[in-house]
């Protein structure tokens, strides 16, 4: 007279929380709204910041480590170099492209640890997303509040479709792109020095770099 | 008007340079070689004198005190806001901004607490540079200031009426409004440490990001947050 056990109660829930936590990181990549994604990632690297001692001390190593392993898989750094290099992508050969977008995408990562390393305590806003399903290109708005100072500064993600999940494609901090700021360094390296004199330029930036966190901490 | 008259042969100077300069490529940016000047100059001062006592400042002074420092200074601001909300044609932001200078300056004990944010009457972010953006003026060309930094010709007339709208202006006793002023401009600097250590990482070229990034903010400013989109790429097919 027993159920069988597949009707069991305890079994059945522990069977779909499997499922679900099978399910969660597939869902994360590919179903998530743009605006969730952004939201859910930012609270997990938060509360990651929150916790972690060394990277509010100022270790940018950690700091990286973190963002690439939560932040960056979101990211689509070829679309984010072909927009900073403009026209001057075409000039480009593809072995070239593969380096500029892997020399942008260090020196990008490098950036933004600096940028979370300085993280205080502070308040982030989501604004409702604006978009119809069918959009293929999305911005997703928030506020970020630093602490002790009363003006909120925008930060704004220019998001993509992809068979993937969605991707960012620039950050815009106060209205100002991560991305476009590039675009007139870059052209004038270009017209200067050539493709492979920017990526030899954003190569030493990136070494430099090195050097100047070795010989903070 | 000593300070106008040396900003009009500062600007007469500099258009008459344009003429023999050779444009490093942003069309915004044509008097780029006398910029770069007063940029090497304005950050070897910054390097030498104004970063240093802006780290001092925020290590000696609790956080809550240099709130209260900025707070102080914000409160008198908002007045000249407001002023600006209104030419703009935003009454109810003019009115909301006015609400907080007659709030902070009495619950908030002469602006130094900032109660207006918490009851939701947000701070915003005008000048008259601004507001003569909005009034259809473009900004003209890229202009670096000595010390004051980055500018455009619209953005540096517009700043010439700010500091005469400025209340601490207005304080007499040079030494005290002199003090005041130097407390203000560190204070700021001190505000800004953690965004120009990101610069510094970031840019290639310093000159360069700071120019874009400047101008983009500007203008992101002048329409209040919502410009008009710019076209972001060539108009080349993505390649795989």
């Amino acid at each position: 007279m027993n159920p069988p056990s597949n009707q069991n109660p305890v079994a059945m829930k522990i069977s779909s929380c499997l499922l679900f936590a099978l399910l969660i990181p597939l869902a994360q990549a590919q179903q998530l709204a743009p605006d969730v994604l952004v939201k859910s990632i930012t609270e997990e690297v938060v509360a990651i910041l929150k916790k972690d001692k060394d990277i509010q001390a100022g270790d940018s190593k950690k700091a990286a480590d973190l963002i690439e392993t939560k932040i960056v898989p979101h990211f689509d750094f070829i679309r984010m170099t072909r927009i900073a290099m403009g026209r001057s992508w075409r000039d480009a050969s593809p072995e070239q492209q593969k380096q500029l977008a892997a020399e942008f995408k260090t020196l990008l990562v490098r950036t933004y640890s600096t940028a979370l390393s300085n993280y205080r305590d502070q308040q982030i806003d989501y604004k409702p997303l604006r978009a119809k399903p069918e959009d293929a290109e999305v911005t997703v708005r928030s506020d970020v509040k630093p602490s002790g100072s009363s003006q909120p500064v925008s930060i704004d993600y220019e998001m993509e479709k992809t068979p993937n999940g969605w991707k960012v494609y620039d950050v815009k901090v106060g209205g100002v792109s991560l991305v476009t700021t590039y675009r007139d360094t870059f052209a004038s390296e270009v017209r200067e020095r050539g493709v492979d004199g920017l990526i030899k330029s954003l190569a030493a930036k990136n070494r430099q770099g090195e050097h100047t966190r070795s010989g903070k901490t | 008007m000593a300070g106008a008259n040396r900003l009009c042969v500062a600007l007469l100077l500099a258009g008459t340079l344009a003429g023999c300069a050779t444009s490093g490529g942003n069309p915004a940016d044509p008097l780029e070689p006398l910029n770069r000047a007063v940029f090497s100059f304005n950050d070897a001062a910054d390097k030498a004198v104004i970063k240093p006592v802006a780290r001092a400042y925020r290590a000696v002074l609790p956080g809550i005190i240099r709130t209260g420092v900025s707070n102080f200074f914000s409160n008198l601001e908002d007045v000249w806001i407001s002023v600006n909300d209104v030419l703009q044609g935003k009454f109810q932001q003019g009115v909301d901004d006015f609400g907080r200078v007659l709030f902070n300056s009495t619950f908030g004990i002469a602006g130094i607490f900032d109660f207006a944010s918490e009851l939701g009457l947000q701070k915003h972010n005008e000048d008259f540079g601004q507001t003569l953006g909005s009034w259809g003026v473009g900004s003209g060309a890229y202009l670096v200031l000595p010390i004051l930094g980055p500018s455009t010709i619209r953005d540096g007339f517009g700043l010439l009426l700010d500091t005469r709208a400025d209340l601490v202006f207005y304080i007499d006793g040079v030494p005290v409004h002199n003090s005041l002023y130097a407390t203000r401009a560190i204070g700021n600097r001190a505000n800004l440490l953690d965004a120009s250590s990101v610069i510094e990482q970031a840019a290639l070229d310093k000159y360069a990001f700071v120019r874009d990034a400047w101008l983009q903010r500007r203008r992101n400013l002048v329409y209040d947050g919502n410009p008009p989109r710019e076209r972001e790429e060539p108009d080349d097919e993505p390649t795989k």
